[in-house]
């Protein structure tokens, strides 16, 4: 598994690479994007994560097994955004009986 | 797991009746019997905490659904009450946590490669930054109680923001301070952990093939890293 490990070039990379997306979503926060801020924000909030997950807890490098439960932890978050989302978010499209 | 024979001891035949021979000779006391050998064990100590980091995702993913729900029922009054909170405060607070990630990464690292001191050094780092992020947030809920935006416990709550949902605006903090409080609740944790492995690295524990509990804790420092990020935009950035 050590072998595999990135070394500490790397750390530092993603680190300075998570620095930068942080000032990206600071500037960006600066300026009005109209309906993308928010798209804008989550986007650059889950590259960090990608980021933090696949070097810093070096996923990228585990066992399929773990990287097949990251995954499905990721999924039923999913799941039940979609599920609970589309309920509230149709909920006004029916007049009401 | 003949499987995991197969991947990590490529050298050994493949019949799982035979043992597999381990590329270096192995402290007992560092391999647990059930295990074949290090690699299976480090293995099912990263599964196990990534078993526990996925329950922790649903945990926290309830407070952002609801934070979802509420915030799309009035935007506008969610954006005037982020832009009650500091900006600056909370992007410094982002960048001392990520500086945190990097010191924690090295310190695995450092246990891993069997490098006592800076392994004392950068867990003692890491420490020094998790209380630095909580001292700023400290400093946060102080100003929010002087201002009368603390709806915790009987506190009054007083918006004086003209035009927008007063009612709205304090669910905002309300789970402003429900999810920054169980977030600063996993750092406390946290800071126990790292004192608990501060304390055995100080004793010359935690080296080379000893360095699990280093990595372990390790996975769950950043995943309350990865919660924060998400927490920097969603609570300070909102705008319509």
């Amino acid at each position: 598994m050590s072998q595999t490990r990135p070394t500490i070039r790397t750390f530092v990379i993603v680190f300075v690479t998570l620095l930068l997306l942080l000032a990206v979503t600071v500037e960006a926060a600066r300026h009005d994007l109209g309906q993308w801020n928010f798209a804008v924000a989550t986007l650059i909030a889950a590259a960090k994560a990608l980021l933090i997950i696949l070097f810093f807890m070096h996923v990228r490098h585990s066992a399929p097994l773990t990287r097949l439960v990251v995954s499905a932890g990721f999924f039923w978050l999913a799941i039940m955004f979609a599920l609970s989302l589309t309920d509230y978010g149709t909920r006004g499209w029916l007049p009401a009986m | 797991m003949a499987d995991a024979h197969s991947i990590h001891a490529p050298s050994a035949p493949l019949s799982p009746s035979v043992p597999p021979s381990p590329s270096a000779p192995l402290s007992p006391s560092a391999l647990a019997h059930q295990f074949d050998d290090l690699e299976q064990q480090h293995a099912a100590d990263e599964l196990g905490m990534w078993l526990f980091l996925a329950t922790e995702v649903m945990f926290f993913g309830g407070m952002f659904l609801a934070y979802a729900i509420y915030r799309r029922q009035d935007e506008a009054a969610f954006a005037a009450a982020s832009g009650k909170l500091d900006f600056w405060l909370g992007a410094i607070n982002t960048a001392v946590l990520l500086c945190s990630s990097l010191t924690m990464v090295l310190a695995v690292h450092a246990a891993e490669t069997a490098q006592r001191k800076p392994l004392i050094a950068l867990l003692t780092l890491t420490m020094l930054l998790g209380t630095v992020f909580l001292g700023i947030k400290s400093y946060e809920y102080h100003h929010k109680y002087e201002i009368h935006l603390m709806p915790l416990a009987g506190l009054p709550f007083v918006w004086d923001e003209e035009g927008t949902s007063a009612g709205h605006a304090q669910m905002f903090f309300n789970l402003y301070f429900l999810m920054t409080g169980v977030h600063a609740l996993h750092m406390l944790i946290g800071l126990g952990v790292m004192a608990t492995l501060l304390v055995k690295a100080c004793r010359g524990g935690l080296l080379g093939e000893f360095a699990a509990p280093v990595n372990i804790s390790g996975l769950y420092w950043h995943f309350v890293d990865i919660v924060w990020v998400f927490l920097f935009p969603f609570l300070y950035l909102v705008r319509v």
